[in-house]
């Protein structure tokens, strides 16, 4: 199964809305309760780190019965260095955006630890491609 | 949809039922649906929240409770009285009176269900200390919100704690209190004055334990009629004085919204009316709610004070139990010489006993078992979606376009059930109007139709 959804850089009030969306899909194809955690929990970071750094954004979900492939496109600032944005703890996010709690500097970590697959790729000054990967009952 | 073996304390007498559908509009699960002019409940999607009853114009709706007169089935009869049952009557009936008349009307013991929150708060801290436990903690107090997690939340049943409500705990307490005078548990009935429906359901089908120590339940608004006219009717010089004693604020209140989150540890949360609570748990869900310790979640407004079985104004019965006037504690108190010892007497006793076992989830939210199935069928919803019309009028007899769509790929509902269906499928000649009105009638019986077609005009 296919689905896309849009992510507006900048509206905090609208972040979670994708993640939101999947979690009623996954509960209804009976996705075990473990597994769909762990998506929303990466898909959530993934949005988020969307609305806090880029533009906007578009998000590219493929369901079967053994996984589930996220991809997460963005037009942004890019990732100067991904090996050292991976790390717990770093964060580039703006004083604004700590002030409303977000850009603790876990969003790339925590994704990494929920999902079987992340790989990210990264253009400076056009965009940031994050693809990931949650098998189901693994 | 499929039937289930739980056990519900609201029923649907059709009977008086006159398939308004105002029901099936307000259920937060999505529980009922019209057929043949009557409310049909679906049992495996039903929480005993209340919501039904509360609408229902007719009283069609009732909340199945034991006979009064079950309680001389025992030889020794208590009342378990939750504090929210004093705070129906008016500031001038105090407790001492609503107790002695309860004596008179049969029972031979009163206790109140608030008894056992010291034990349970001190368990609640003990609890929160473990190491493998998920945070947010959710109270398992409301036995609907209980339920309302075991159908539309699953994720979250780990995050439910684990130990017995205040009124188990203090059960626990008559029962040993009675086995040590050489009283057994079949010589002894416990009986409950419920506020609500979901705590006869919690009674009589447990979540996380075998059998529940209560033996019976009475609904509050049954038993208010009967105390309140005895409070008005009898002589009362000849009353029996039972035990009382005084609880705490902190107990008379713990059934109240900010009851228990207060006395949490951490960072706590209070959230009361079912809607505000399904809003919240979305959002737990959703991973969007960080570091809170504790919630305290509750299906009615105002808590327990707005029971569906509560007769005063919700806002008043919490005043009074908030405003308890000081000189209560002063007013005669029988020293009958069958009362209980403090409930920490028995504190060793009641701490083996005090913990549940583990919920699990039963979802209401799966179409299918099977991924591969459950895709099909949704994928099935999302056609069917696209031709509906999303005005969510019920005339199909279900709550939302949404439902519908859900129910024909689940093969409970048919396509033609939506009336702007019918119109095109009889506009292309494909559905008589005498099909079109039979299926209407199918949904609501023929009292709705032949209405308007005996009339000779208006």
């Amino acid at each position: 199964m296919h689905f896309e959804f849009q992510v507006e850089g900048g509206n905090f009030s609208k972040a979670g809305t994708a993640s939101s969306q999947l979690k009623k899909i996954l509960k209804q194809l009976n996705v075990d309760s473990r597994d769909v955690k762990r998506v929303v929990v990466a898909l959530y970071e993934a949005e988020v780190n969307v609305v806090a750094h880029a533009y906007n954004g578009t998000i590219i979900i493929d369901i079967d019965t053994e996984k589930i492939t996220i991809r997460i496109e963005d037009e942004g600032p890019g990732i100067q260095d991904i090996d050292q944005a991976m790390q717990q703890g770093f964060s580039t996010a703006s004083e604004m955006v700590r002030e409303m709690g977000f850009g603790a500097g876990m969003g790339l970590p925590n994704i990494k630890n929920n999902t079987d697959h992340l790989t990210i790729t990264s253009e400076v000054g056009v965009g940031t491609q994050v693809n990931m990967i949650i098998n189901f009952n693994s | 949809m499929e039937h289930s073996n739980f056990h519900h304390a609201l029923k649907i007498r059709e009977d008086l039922c006159i398939g308004c559908s105002h029901c099936m509009n307000v259920c937060p699960t999505e529980a009922i649906r019209v057929r043949q002019g009557k409310a049909v409940l679906f049992g495996s999607r039903c929480v005993d929240c209340g919501e039904c009853f509360r609408v229902c114009p007719v009283s069609a709706i009732i909340i199945d409770h034991d006979d009064f007169n079950y309680i001389f089935d025992y030889k020794y009869r208590i009342a378990l009285v939750p504090a929210v049952f004093t705070g129906q009557f008016p500031e001038d009936v105090s407790p001492q009176q609503i107790f002695s008349v309860l004596l008179d009307l049969g029972f031979t013991h009163v206790y109140e269900v608030e008894n056992g929150t010291s034990l349970l708060q001190q368990a609640m801290h003990e609890y929160a200390d473990k190491q493998d436990i998920s945070k947010p903690l959710i109270s398992s107090f409301c036995p609907a919100i209980v339920r309302l997690i075991q159908v539309k939340f699953p994720v979250l049943v780990d995050n439910i704690l684990l130990l017995k409500p205040p009124l188990d705990i203090s059960a626990l307490h008559i029962r040993e209190e009675m086995r040590r005078k050489g009283i057994t548990d079949k010589e002894a009935g416990i009986f409950y004055i419920t506020p609500c429906a979901a705590k006869i359901a919690a009674i009589k089908d447990p979540v996380g334990e075998d059998k529940s120590p209560i033996s019976g339940v009475i609904n509050m608004d049954v038993l208010f009629n009967k105390v309140y006219r005895k409070v008005k009717t009898r002589d009362n010089k000849s009353c029996s004085l039972p035990v009382y004693t005084d609880l705490p604020a902190t107990a008379r209140c713990w059934s109240l919204t900010n009851g228990e989150a207060p006395l949490a540890k951490g960072r706590t949360l209070a959230i009361d009316e079912i809607n505000n609570v399904i809003d919240f748990l979305e959002k737990l869900e959703n991973e969007e709610i960080n570091d809170v310790d504790f919630v305290e979640l509750r299906a009615c407004d105002e808590s327990c004070a707005g029971g569906v079985l509560a007769v005063s104004n919700r806002f008043l019965t919490a005043e009074r139990l908030r405003n308890h006037p000081a000189n209560i504690a002063d007013l005669p108190s029988g020293d009958h010489p069958d009362g209980f010892r403090d409930i920490s007497e028995n504190h060793a006793e009641i701490k083996k006993h005090i913990g549940i076992e583990e919920v699990k989830p039963r979802s209401i939210m799966k179409l299918d078992d099977n991924i591969a199935e459950a895709m099909r069928k949704m994928e099935k919803v999302n056609r069917i979606m696209q031709v509906l019309p999303r005005v969510d009028c019920g005339v199909c007899g279900a709550p939302s376009c949404q439902a519908l769509a859900r129910d024909i790929a689940l093969n409970e509902a048919n396509l033609h059930d939506c009336v702007f269906i019918q119109k095109i499928l009889e506009q292309r000649g494909e559905l008589s109007p005498e099909e079109s009105i039979k299926i209407v009638q199918k949904i609501w019986g023929f009292g709705k139709t032949n209405k308007y077609r005996d009339l000779k005009g208006l």
